[in-house]
């Protein structure tokens, strides 16, 4: 059990990242880290929506017809999507401003809605609260590694010590393309030459 | 003139797909083959201008006289994914081959960020009726324009020699950027 539970949640991490391996959640991703600052708190408000909405939805997961399930996953996550907008006009309106719509938007993250239905729908509430858990923490790994790709690229230093000419298209919306792709097929190449079996490259979402 | 400024803005210019990130999933998922990304389109277009409706309708003359701006993002997801539901039933019961070839796009119009995403900037901006109208039809053109172009460029990839680790979502993700760049190119059609 206690195995399992460590599993559930290192699986998030890494091998089963929900960006890279999963490719799931991709407007967020794209679209927000255009500084490392935006895309970790892009990705704490995720994790905190998915952990919230996962364990809940585990709790009353026997109450729910099957027929009406999506409906009802969607309105508690867009409770809880409500509560974490708020909080962030309330306690840091810069950031909320600078993320815009896309705080909103996290209501339709496939993350989310995919974890709740692959995982929370058929688990105990611990076991979800668990992969919720891995999976918000393995996003925001992955925005603030994107975050700071970008940042550095096109803002033209290293940490105010190298300088060189910034990358400026590293800040446009071709650069968010172009950085995630090269990374995925980074990844995709370490991960054959170490020779590891495919850890499935499920969605190529259908 | 005003309208025409916000079609040409949305469809083209600051298109949803390749400046705004609005839409990523399905742009990716369903952008293999040309015929299945062109339905894809026209089904969310259809879904884009019925959701610009409903949600400028429940947002003006519910939420705001009400004082309800807090159940926005509730109120409009359950109008979405409810508008998506109707849709398929009425398509399903109106032209029956039009659902068989749709199949299961439509369900996976609701989670689509580009609906809820059109549905909040028109409110965030205070576009009136015809505005958010024509805003929703510009959104879905230029979902369809971005989906298009991708579907025939990833066709012509079929039989190009991408290194292995480079297959599938990268190199896709690697040509949007590509194309996202040659978009930009539109940026200064109009200014704002």
């Amino acid at each position: 059990m206690k195995k399992n539970l460590f599993y559930e949640f290192t699986k998030g991490l890494w091998n089963e990242s929900p960006t890279f391996r999963q490719l799931l959640g991709m407007c967020p991703t794209l679209a927000v880290t255009t500084s490392v600052i935006n895309g970790f708190s892009m990705g704490m408000a995720t994790s905190f929506v998915l952990i919230c909405s996962s364990t809940i939805i585990s709790f009353i997961r026997k109450l729910i017809p099957n027929q009406v399930r999506i409906a009802s996953y969607i309105v508690i996550i867009a409770a809880f999507v409500t509560v974490a907008d708020l909080f962030l006009k309330g306690n840091f309106p810069a950031v909320s401003k600078a993320l815009g719509p896309f705080i909103p938007l996290i209501v339709v993250n496939c993350v989310i809605l995919g974890r709740a239905e692959a995982f929370a729908a058929k688990n105990n509430p611990l076991l979800s609260f668990a992969d919720a858990l891995g999976m918000g923490l393995g996003f925001t790994l992955a925005l603030t590694m994107l975050g700071t790709i970008r940042e550095i690229l096109g803002s033209g230093t290293i940490f105010g010590f190298l300088t060189f000419e910034p990358w400026v298209v590293m800040i446009l919306p071709g650069g968010a393309f172009i950085t995630l792709g090269l990374l995925i097929g980074l990844i995709n190449f370490l991960k054959q030459k170490a020779n590891k079996p495919e850890v499935h490259a499920a969605c190529e979402v259908k | 003139m005003d309208l025409l400024l916000i079609f040409i803005s949305a469809a083209i210019v600051n298109n949803f797909v390749l400046s705004y990130f609005l839409g990523i999933c399905p742009f990716l998922g369903v952008s293999n083959r040309l015929e299945k990304a062109f339905s894809m389109g026209v089904a969310s277009t259809f879904v884009m201008v019925l959701a610009a409706m409903a949600t400028w309708i429940i947002n003006n003359w519910i939420l705001i006289p009400f004082n309800l701006p807090f159940l926005q993002y509730v109120a409009f997801i359950i109008v979405i994914a409810s508008l998506v539901q109707f849709v398929e039933m009425f398509i399903r019961k109106s032209s029956p081959t039009l659902y068989r070839s749709l199949g299961i796009f439509l369900p996976l119009i609701t989670t689509n960020c580009a609906i809820l995403g059109l549905a909040l900037l028109s409110a965030l901006r205070e576009y009136n009726f015809l505005q958010s109208l024509t805003f929703g039809f510009a959104a879905g053109v230029g979902f369809t324009i971005a989906l298009c172009i991708m579907a025939g460029i990833r066709e012509e990839l079929d039989l190009a020699p991408i290194p292995e680790p480079f297959k599938g979502a990268p190199i896709t993700l690697i040509i949007a950027g590509l194309l996202a760049l040659a978009f930009m190119g539109f940026a200064g059609l109009i200014s704002g």
